[in-house]
């Protein structure tokens, strides 16, 4: 079966990105939620409303940033979270991490291939297409092409996200450029659209219930992690391409609020399936409708292809562990990608995306990525405790530590509460789900991972063992 | 038949030809090495690896 000569070969992921490529993975995953999806907190409380829950959100992303670029700049190897959790806090936590990761990344990227089946759907209708166009063989295919993209190489996966990345958010900029400071006077409404009964139409009510959808504007900027083990210098690249991330994602969510709320009314905002393009539509000019209608595109797919990059990584992560079958750990001899686990998740997501209600798939991923912004301030605390400042090298210290912690904590709960109004069914379905997962692991699962090899970090003891 | 419905068939079959691509090199993958050898790596061992890796 093989060559002997292979028998003493050893193979692992590449060193090949820069900072770029991980700005390009953690914008690429969100920059969607520009295009769709964060409107729809509009619809639940107004304008305003979703302008409280984008920069609320944008605060509890900071410090989710923030937190991240410490840790993963320390802890730089694949999986992100789930190692973190594995080196701070214990096995038990790590797997449960692992899960949240995995599903939350599989199911976006579910989310996403169907929204290209959609937007080829409605194209189609703009085009003067009779009749209803499938849109199976669209979501299959950007599957199967991003899967094949992944599976060849990270280098140029990630090469062509922050193209297209940087397309998406250019043509942003461009139409809050040319619908405003050099835009036809008057073209923006907004005394007009949230005046009276505009302003807040449920009240504080509909401030809380919008809180839900502020995630949208940066839901997935912490899957920069996953590169920790493929860049070339992870203590100075991971917390710049982290931190610039979040960055252009604020700056993204403002100018797109600003612009949408300016053009259209709030009662029509809320259910818009694509607000952005819809915007570029009410401009009048044609460039700025090609831009955004290639941008919603180009944003949805660089949503996919980074969600499989993440989620394979943690997949593969987990399996070269034996947390689960070490099947899952191989690594491809040539092209230094995680194949195995690349190829196993391209069913699960086809699964996802043909055969689950949207609305589901996205509430699931929501919850499983929210469980995992409760782990990270747990976490943080935990790791200024046991190694604190200056008894380990670290790539970036955050500052004002435990406030982001105790923000990003508190912020969650409040989140929690707010889903548990609106999906309160699916929640404590989720959280039974990941119960019995943890003691699946506990009771049977544990018994085969290689414990001693656990814990690979050259760090001292942790304070107080 | 228009445009759209060639384009549908067109979808599938370049699903197709992704999904045989990443099989074939699978396949060939898995029976040119070892599974020891596919399965080496470690976290943290990194670093020493890539500098001797060719493309």
């Amino acid at each position: 079966m093989a060559d002997t000569a292979d028998t003493t070969k050893k193979v692992g992921l590449l060193r090949v990105l820069g900072p770029a490529h991980v700005w390009a993975l953690g914008v690429g995953i969100v920059l969607v939620g520009e295009y769709m999806g964060w409107n729809f907190g509009v619809g639940k409380g107004g304008a305003y409303a979703a302008l409280v829950s984008c920069w609320f959100a944008g605060v509890l992303y900071t410090c989710v940033a923030m937190i991240d670029s410490e840790v993963t700049s320390t802890v730089a190897a694949a999986g992100g979270q789930y190692t973190q959790a594995k080196h701070i806090v214990g096995p038990l936590m790590a797997f449960n991490v692992g899960l949240y990761l995995v599903f939350a990344y599989t199911m976006l990227e579910a989310a996403n291939a169907w929204t290209v089946g959609f937007l080829v759907q409605t194209v189609g209708g703009l085009a003067g297409h009779e009749g209803t166009i499938n849109d199976d063989p669209f979501i299959v295919l950007t599957i199967m092409f991003l899967a094949w993209l992944n599976y060849r190489g990270v280098l140029a996966t990630l090469t062509f996200n922050l193209v297209i990345t940087a397309f998406a958010f250019a043509a942003i900029i461009l139409l809050f450029l040319m619908t405003g400071p050099f835009g036809e006077v008057g073209l923006l409404q907004h005394t007009e659209l949230m005046s009276g009964q505009a302003a807040l139409p449920y009240g504080w009510l509909g401030i809380l219930a919008a809180m839900h959808f502020g995630l949208w504007y940066y839901l997935g900027i912490e899957g920069t992690t996953q590169a920790a083990e493929e860049v070339r210098s992870p203590a100075r690249s991971l917390p710049f391409g982290t931190l610039a991330g979040i960055m252009t994602l604020v700056i993204a969510a403002t100018l797109t609020w600003y612009v949408s709320v300016g053009l259209m009314p709030w009662e029509y905002l809320g259910t818009a399936g694509t607000p952005l393009f819809d915007a570029a539509r009410l401009s009048g000019s044609p460039l700025l409708v090609w831009l955004l209608g290639i941008g919603t595109l180009f944003a949805t797919l660089a949503s996919a292809n980074g969600c499989i990059n993440d989620a394979s990584r943690a997949w593969f992560s987990m399996g070269r562990d034996r947390y689960l079958p070490s099947w899952f750990g191989a690594v491809h001899p040539t092209y230094r990608t995680p194949y195995r686990a690349i190829v196993f998740l391209i069913p699960i997501a086809c699964l996802f995306a043909l055969k689950l209600p949207l609305d589901q798939i996205i509430t699931f991923s929501i919850l499983s990525g929210l469980l995992g912004y409760t782990f990270m301030p747990l976490n943080m605390i935990m790791f200024r405790k046991k190694w604190p400042m200056g008894s380990i090298k670290r790539g970036y210290e955050h500052p004002f530590h435990p406030l982001p912690s105790i923000v990003l904590l508190s912020l969650c709960a409040i989140t929690f509460f707010a889903v548990f109004l609106g999906y309160g069914t699916q929640l404590v379905a989720m959280i039974a789900f990941y119960i019995v997962a943890s003691l699946w692991f506990h009771f049977w699962r544990y018994r085969f991972v290689n414990r001693a090899s656990q814990f690979t970090m050259p760090w001292p003891r942790p304070k107080g063992y | 038949m228009d445009f759209w419905n060639y384009l549908e068939y067109a979808a599938w079959a370049a699903s197709a030809v992704f999904g045989l691509l990443i099989i074939a090199d699978w396949i060939k993958t898995d029976t040119t090495y070892s599974e020891e050898v596919l399965t080496s790596s470690r976290e943290g061992e990194l670093e020493a690896m890539t500098e001797q890796h060719k493309l």
